[in-house]
């Protein structure tokens, strides 16, 4: 290990204090009171009513599943799509893709309310054909909606960086090689864009786990997830606050077990295939 | 070496836009022969490849593959197999994947590709690199495996696109040779793309050497070496010395004010022509025995040889010669008839002077041209 110089060390303070006030606290006070109770004393009755969110939590992975797995299926296709095309327009639709994420994502969300509800846009639509509403809204297939729609900009966006890097003389070497447009992509395309799946498939599934307010919004009271418990904890009283902690010390823990199969993974494929 | 065309190209034409890249190509390749195409970046050698290899379409023209015409066929239909100029090598696989690839796409049996990869590795000296990641290895076996991953689909055409250049000059010597033994060892054609001639000349079978997307000659090494068909051929092909002449006779050229005897006929009867004479077949005489008469202006020991410079009435000649002189000699040339070698008049007529400057003349043999495949 070379020692860092007085400089860089310098260079560096600022985001160490940042990194350190606004990270490593917070995450002590969730330590802190996940492991208390309401008077600070230390104590593990907070990880026993765990049980009661057990349906939450599996509610969560669920959804969140679904809507990587459709994030995934849709992106991909995508990307790949726009790496075939123009420069010019690849720039396009990138900026297409960008554009929602310039606005909030509340409203993003509430602007599906306004389409999905039982008197919005689509009922209104299938009103004019004869045909009676349907009950789309406080779904979780709306909920899941939500989700993909939301999130798949961070399933696109590294995907298409990842293809867009792979030099097209490799794609010549297996056309040349004997493969026909469908061998392209099975043998060399995929393997190659794995990291950018896998950073997708981290960027998706995470919010999607602890998301809170889609699930409001578009799902109802009908389903609760795991991000609507806490909010709701939170919401209630300073009496929960433990609890809720100590559900999002798990959430988090769960996450970061996640991501660490997900990049096991992705590091197995380059070697073993 | 059997003399059947095994492809062939028909007027090929290609444009990028604006810019013409082949002009009107017409080439039969043989059958099991070594044949390279020589030119300076631009001149439509890589261009002339993608078409074979099936990359890129002709505007017009036809690509005949044994006898059929193969225009709108997919690469991966052509049984052909392309070492790419920087290899293509997929670096999610290791050696050994590399090399089944091909095979693996035409679904072989397991014990069969590991027959044949086996094999490939140890024609090209790899034994023991199956497991190896194609990151860890150099750029010469990098291209090893790059050879082995082209020949293991067993092609009946293989084409180089100047897979030597990213190596160093010690290397690609080695290379060379083992390319050669290679072609013999598998009988199989090879279609080799460079801007070095001299690797052209000691590889090739045949040289095609091309400029502007056209074919400027086509023949063997020493046909294009001796004979060159016009200047632009002279000046790429070694260094030469290139005159303006008079055709007085047959086997009589008059250049640089004295008549000499040469070995060429069947040009009119005072026809001017471009006069060849290159510098290693010059001889050094003293001054009152030369035919022609100068001052040395430079001379360079280059270890084999002395390359000087020695100015003729304002004409500057290069010579080779084993003989020290000095800066300021007055020295003598003399030529004998068989040195002399006489060009039709060609577009290409004095746009390549004499030794007055070092112009671009030096710089085909040392640069490496990674930018050639987007002529």
């Amino acid at each position: 290990m070379n020692k860092k110089s007085f400089g860089s060390r310098i260079v560096a303070a600022p985001y160490i204090v940042w990194a350190a006030i606004f990270i490593i606290v917070p995450l002590v006070i969730m330590v802190y009171f996940a492991f208390t109770d309401s008077n600070g004393a230390f104590t593990l009755t907070n990880f026993a009513q765990i049980g009661r969110f057990k349906k939450a939590f599996g509610l969560s992975i669920v959804y969140a599943v679904i809507a990587t797995v459709i994030t995934l299926l849709l992106a991909y296709p995508m990307a790949y799509c726009m790496t075939k095309m123009k420069v010019s327009s690849q720039r396009m639709i990138m900026l297409l893709i960008m554009l929602p994420m310039w606005m909030n994502f509340l409203i993003r969300t509430y602007s599906w309310i306004s389409i999905l509800a039982n008197t919005g846009l689509i009922n209104k639509f299938l009103g004019l054909l004869g045909i009676k509403p349907l009950q789309l809204i406080n779904t979780p297939g709306a909920v899941i909606l939500g989700m993909v729609y939301d999130f798949i900009p961070y399933m696109i966006l590294p995907i298409y960086t990842a293809m867009s890097k792979i030099d097209n003389s490799l794609l010549e070497a297996a056309s040349d090689l004997g493969s026909n447009s469908w061998a392209r992509i099975k043998r060399v395309i995929m393997p190659l864009t794995v990291p950018g799946v896998i950073s997708g498939i981290t960027m998706v599934f995470v919010p999607s786990v602890s998301t809170f307010y889609i699930s409001q919004k578009l799902g109802g009271n009908k389903t609760l997830l795991i991000g609507d418990a806490i909010e709701y904890l939170f919401n209630t009283g300073p009496q929960y606050y433990n609890v809720a902690s100590t559900l999002s010390l798990i959430l988090m823990v769960l996450i970061l077990l996640c991501t660490l199969i997900m990049n096991r993974f992705g590091d197995d494929e380059e070697v073993v295939v | 070496m059997t003399k059947q065309n095994i492809i062939e190209l028909k007027d090929i034409f290609v444009s990028f836009g604006e810019e013409k890249v082949l002009d009107g190509l017409n080439l039969a390749i043989r059958d099991k022969e070594f044949i390279t195409l020589l030119g300076p970046s631009g001149c439509g050698k890589t261009t002339t490849l993608r078409i074979i290899a099936g990359f890129l379409d002709a505007d017009s023209g036809e690509v005949v593959f044994e006898d059929k015409t193969i225009n709108g066929v997919p690469s991966y239909k052509r049984q052909v197999n392309t070492i790419f100029q920087r290899y293509a090598l997929f670096p999610h696989l290791n050696v050994y994947e590399n090399v089944a690839f091909g095979l693996r796409v035409k679904k072989l049996k397991e014990d069969e590709i590991k027959e044949i990869v086996t094999e490939m590795l140890h024609l090209v000296n790899l034994d023991g690199f199956e497991k190896r990641s194609i990151s860890t290895l150099s750029g010469g076996q990098q291209q090893r495996v790059a050879i082995a991953r082209a020949i293991a689909n067993k092609p009946k055409v293989l084409l180089l696109d100047e897979p030597l250049a990213a190596l160093d000059l010690k290397l690609r010597k080695d290379m060379q040779k083992e390319l050669r033994r290679i072609q013999r060892q598998l009988g199989i054609t090879f279609v080799f793309v460079t801007h070095d001639q001299e690797e052209a000349l000691t590889m090739s079978d045949r040289v095609v050497v091309m400029n502007k997307g056209k074919i400027q000659q086509i023949g063997t090494p020493q046909d294009i070496y001796n004979e060159p068909e016009n200047a632009f051929v002279a000046d790429f092909i070694g260094e030469s010395n290139i005159l303006d002449g008079i055709m007085r006779d047959d086997f009589v050229a008059e250049f640089s004010g004295h008549v000499f005897d040469c070995l060429d006929k069947g040009f009119d009867k005072n026809e001017n022509v471009d006069v060849v004479v290159r510098p290693e077949d010059v001889d050094i005489v003293p001054a009152d025995k030369g035919m022609l008469k100068g001052t040395v202006t430079s001379v360079d020991f280059l270890g084999v040889h002395y390359e000087i410079i020695v100015d003729i009435g304002g004409f500057k000649w290069m010579i080779q010669t084993t003989d020290e002189c000095f800066v300021g000699d007055n020295v003598g040339l003399y030529i004998e008839p068989d040195a002399i070698h006489i060009m039709k008049k060609s577009e290409y007529s004095g746009l390549y002077g004499d030794y007055s400057t070092y112009s671009e003349e030096m710089e085909h043999l040392s640069d490496i041209e990674p930018e050639d495949d987007d002529e």
